[in-house]
């Protein structure tokens, strides 16, 4: 703070621009103006895409009253889980500045994989996942190298994926086309609900843990003498969240319970936020997406980064791809084909991940598949065909990035790049 | 100050061992040949100014001491030592850094971010979680010792600062690793007269502190206010070094544009003649 006022002085000489709003930050930074003009900017994503995600809600709940009810919300957290798992790899390579078009066909070929190990040859079911996830994971690497090494655009080597992992696909279903699947350890992935109070415990330990971590973090900086957030905002942020948890448990305990696909989900989107916020890892993807030659000179292993992150992304969608399976209780030919892919990447475009590369959150991948899900399921509850579902959500997609642009342009206007 | 500097300067590669030594460097890039047999030295608390016309080298020769694109052919030896230099984590583990003159800072990252950048700390050992406080503290230490004074916080995004205060942070990163000897690669090229000053106070307090720097420069008249000594490259050769003093200015400029071709061909030891 104390940088601010004699900063003013000295700043006239080299940037007046700079200086002025600098003071004018200082008085405003907290104000309802500055937080509006930010979301205006585009800072704080997270929260345009919840608007987003309202307004929808608001749309279809006026459409059609079952839209808002217990069951139906739940039902839409059975829909996302799989395609949000799919995104969390795409928010991961859309940091770089790539992208990873093969993430719905590597999802079919692991399903396909892990359903033929375990239905045809009779694997325990954890090997015969833990093989699709490997299936994944060789896939990454495979990909990553070429794409880094040889230095091909990830949109190329990605697409002949797409081509190739899909024949792959139907080669290993081979004749009949469809596995069903049957063994519960795998259908026990989307098929099954916690309890009511276990839900409870669940929603109410996630609650105390970020209103615990944002405390405990508060205190270490103040002990350390640095700058803290006010009291009253991270009460409003962290208060907003928990209550957000709770009201989700009690919407889906009154329903069947907590899905344990969706708090997977979950478990992945927190695991992985924190690896790209809170770890050196995380931080040298960010810069070499953010630019590749600094982080290369850094020191940062450019190439090592850029692969793993492919090689992760993989695994993700092979993962996504499994619990696709375990929902449908089978794995066919159609298997991560379709919109599946389209879909995990809008997400993230949708809430806010840049496609530029070292920009966005990995909590894009829940937001995002959360809008489009509940586009796609408000349309069914609307009995609409499945063209117009197509262009509606390809018309959503479009908005978003266009206010993703517009706010570029905004910031850029203001002098922030 | 100037007559010690002078005399000091010129004979210390000879007496305290100088902290890098070049002989013979060559680098080419396909049938380009970019550097031929270049001598370099640099000692601890000298300010080595590198000049040239475009094309004439400079650039190369960093990228060769800095490990981006290493030389061909040629003796590195640093503090007596002969090494090999074959990537930038090879020059950084000596305790060289490098301030490039694109900056090369992330812009989507914040001040202490792109300050520890491939240098963080964190709490423990692999995945562990980065020490953002620490960090951040000793930012802010570093900044102000630097008289930064300008940031508005050590948390904005770098993209978002002028242009002054991005080239204060490029050089304040290079302090961070505690280095022996820093290369500024053309640091004033984009700046107005008073950030220049401040960046050359700075070169000075690097002096001070016993580091070699190597300035990059374009601009005579910064050479002349804070280098000991200067080093010509023309067309990828030795092409004279003089003292640093405003008298020579004229033999300067002739090694630069090659005016005195005996000059260029004859190379170092006749150029120093020539200065002293």
């Amino acid at each position: 703070m104390s940088a601010a006022t004699p900063g003013a002085t000295p700043g006239t000489t080299e940037d007046p621009t700079m200086s002025a709003s600098a003071a004018a930050l200082g008085e405003e930074r907290r104000g309802i103006g500055y937080a509006l003009r930010k979301l205006a900017e585009g800072e704080l994503g997270s929260l345009r895409v919840l608007i987003v995600l309202a307004i929808v809600w608001v749309i279809f709940a006026a459409l059609n009253d079952r839209f808002l009810t217990a069951v139906n919300l739940t039902n839409l957290t059975l829909q996302i889980a799989a395609v949000g798992t799919i995104s969390v790899g795409v928010v991961l390579v859309l940091l770089l500045g790539e992208i990873d078009l093969s993430v719905g066909a590597v999802s079919g070929l692991a399903a396909g994989v892990t359903a033929v190990l375990n239905v045809k040859h009779g694997w325990n079911p954890y090997l015969a996942i833990v093989a699709g996830l490997l299936v994944g994971t060789a896939i990454g690497v495979f990909q990553g190298s070429i794409a880094t090494r040889l230095g091909i655009p990830s949109f190329v080597v990605t697409l002949a994926g797409l081509l190739a992992w899909t024949g792959a696909l139907l080669k290993v279903l081979g004749e009949t086309g469809t596995v069903n699947l049957s063994d519960p350890a795998i259908t026990n992935l989307a098929g099954t609900f916690l309890a009511e109070p276990l839900g409870w415990l669940v929603g109410i330990a996630a609650a105390a843990a970020i209103v615990g971590t944002a405390l405990m973090n508060r205190r270490r900086r103040q002990a350390a003498g640095l700058e803290v957030e006010p009291i009253g905002a991270l009460a409003l942020r962290t208060g907003a969240a928990s209550l957000a948890i709770l009201a989700a448990v009690a919407v889906v305990n009154a329903d069947r319970g907590v899905p344990v696909g969706v708090l997977i989900l979950i478990g992945l989107v927190v695991v992985f936020n924190a690896l790209i916020t809170r770890t050196t890892y995380g931080r040298h993807v960010l810069a070499v997406g953010g630019n590749a030659e600094a982080a290369r000179r850094a020191g940062i292993r450019v190439t090592f980064v850029r692969t793993s992150v492919f090689a992760l992304c993989s695994t993700l969608a092979a993962f996504g791809g499994i619990l696709a399976a375990s929902r449908l209780l089978a794995v066919n030919q159609s298997s991560g084909a379709s919109d599946l892919l389209l879909l995990a990447i809008a997400g993230p475009v949708i809430a806010g991940v840049s496609l530029f590369g070292g920009r966005g959150s990995v909590w894009a991948a829940l937001l995002g598949a959360l809008v489009i899900g509940s586009i796609s399921n408000g349309m069914d509850l609307l009995g609409l065909s499945s063209p117009d579902k197509f262009m509606v959500t390809g018309g959503v997609l479009l908005a978003a990035v266009s206010l993703d642009a517009l706010s570029r342009q905004r910031r850029r206007a203001h002098g922030r790049l | 100050m100037s007559a010690e500097t002078q005399a000091g300067a010129l004979e210390a590669p000879a007496a305290g061992g100088p902290l890098l030594r070049l002989r013979g460097v060559s680098k080419s890039f396909g049938p380009v040949q970019a550097l031929t047999d270049v001598d370099f030295d640099v000692s601890p608390g000298e300010v080595v100014a590198l000049v040239g016309d475009n094309g004439a080298g400079k650039s190369t020769l960093i990228k060769a001491i800095s490990g981006v694109a290493p030389a061909d052919d040629g003796e590195f030896v640093w503090d007596g030592r002969s090494v090999r230099v074959a990537a930038p984590p090879d020059s950084a583990a000596l305790g060289i850094a490098v301030v490039y003159q694109d900056l090369a800072l992330c812009d989507n990252l914040d001040v202490v971010a792109n300050l520890f950048l491939g240098r963080e700390e964190r709490r423990g050992p692999g995945l562990a979680p980065l020490d953002e406080i620490a960090m951040e503290q000793e930012a802010k230490n570093l900044l102000a010792s630097l008289a930064v004074r300008t940031l508005r916080s050590v948390r904005a995004e770098v993209g978002a600062l002028s242009g002054g205060q991005r080239q204060s942070i490029a050089i304040a990163r290079s302090l961070l690793g505690d280095p022996r000897m820093v290369i500024l690669d053309e640091p004033t090229a984009a700046l107005g007269v008073a950030q220049t000053a401040q960046v050359l106070d700075l070169v000075v307090r690097l002096r001070e502190r016993g580091l070699g720097v190597i300035l990059v420069s374009h601009n005579l008249g910064d050479v002349f206010q804070v280098a000991d000594r200067v080093v010509v490259l023309r067309l990828g050769r030795n092409a004279g070094e003089f003292p640093a003093e405003t008298k020579h200015r004229q033999d300067v400029l002739a090694a630069i544009t090659g005016a005195h071709d005996d000059l260029g061909r004859l190379g170092g030891p006749d150029a120093k003649e020539v200065g002293s």
